[in-house]
């Protein structure tokens, strides 16, 4: 196997060039793929015989609760790679997924919330699956206040990537949550081993719309790492080419 | 598609303004998330420009 582009990721100028030609295509596909499974998942996908039509917001629900739980992993994955790879980009990329992965639990948390108004008859239970959500989100706020109040990177960089290595135990305590304790939320709604249990017109809007998220994540992830890569290397000869490229074009 | 007319698909059944909250909250914080490092983007430019300017004129 060739890795080279591992090694390449360690330079911000090759991450900032490659980037500008992903960008596009994830926000393309992003903005495609969450308009055509939003859509269709609202308006064209049958009622639940259950739950009636407050069953569409798992459109929304499902998609945010997969991305906050996914960008957690990516957190101790880039927080691996920081410790012993001493990569500066991987750095980057932690602390600038953490913001996203927090809105995309206050979603997920947000929207079943609302959505247990009418199925459970309550918006909020102190049960495994909520609160576990909840210690998500609070780990996310851990690792953004963390990057923010050490001011030498390097230390700040060391101690967000033990955080999320060390937090990322509450993940499997997510998964498994609704069949290690007794709770009112419903299983997993996929499996990657047995088939769906809804219709086709049901699952494959909500699949759409997970996909949407994670091309959404992409592009928010891609553009943001790129303004922070520009000002941590805002001293080197090619950042300062390409903040007078900006500026000359006027913004 | 699943209802009869546009009031129906605004009704929900009964479950409108449950639905319709989640989409909107939802739908303003994936916004937010797009709009701001956007404006982060603009505003560290226009800092840039204008420390180059400064420099130029020492």
């Amino acid at each position: 196997m060739n890795w080279m582009w591992f090694h390449k990721l360690g330079s911000p100028k090759w991450f900032y060039e490659i980037s500008r030609l992903w960008l596009p295509w994830l926000a393309v596909s992003a903005v495609l793929l969450l308009v055509t499974g939003l859509v269709w998942g609202l308006a064209f996908a049958p009622p639940d015989y259950q739950q009636g039509n407050s069953f569409r917001i798992i459109y929304l629900h499902v998609p945010a609760a997969f991305l906050a739980q996914s960008i957690y992993i990516m957190l101790a994955i880039a927080g691996t790679v920081g410790l012993v790879w001493k990569m500066k980009l991987a750095d980057v990329a932690l602390q600038q997924a953490a913001p996203i992965g927090a809105w995309m639990t206050v979603i997920a948390l947000v929207t079943g919330a609302i959505w247990g108004k009418p199925t459970w008859g309550t918006y909020w239970v102190w049960d495994a699956r909520l609160t576990s959500m909840l210690i998500l989100l609070f780990l996310y706020f851990g690792v953004i206040a963390l990057g923010n109040a050490i001011t030498n990177r390097d230390s700040a960089a060391k101690a967000c990537a033990v955080l999320a290595i060390v937090g990322v135990v509450n993940i499997p305590i997510i998964q498994y949550s609704v069949e290690w304790w007794n709770t009112l939320h419903q299983p997993a709604t996929f499996s990657i081993v047995a088939k769906p249990a809804m219709p086709f017109e049901m699952w494959m809007p909500l699949l759409i719309s997970v996909l949407g998220f994670y091309c959404f994540f992409g592009a928010v992830l891609l553009m943001r790492m790129r303004l922070e890569v520009l000002r941590r290397e805002v001293r080197s000869s090619w950042a300062k080419a390409e903040i007078k490229a900006q500026v000359e074009k006027g913004l | 598609m699943s209802f009869a007319s546009f009031s129906e698909f605004l009704a929900m059944g009964t479950h409108g303004p449950f639905v319709w909250t989640c989409y909107a909250i939802s739908l303003a914080v994936l916004a937010l998330n797009v709009v701001l490092p956007i404006l982060a983007r603009r505003r560290f430019l226009q800092d840039e420009a204008r420390r180059m300017r400064r420099e130029e004129l020492k």
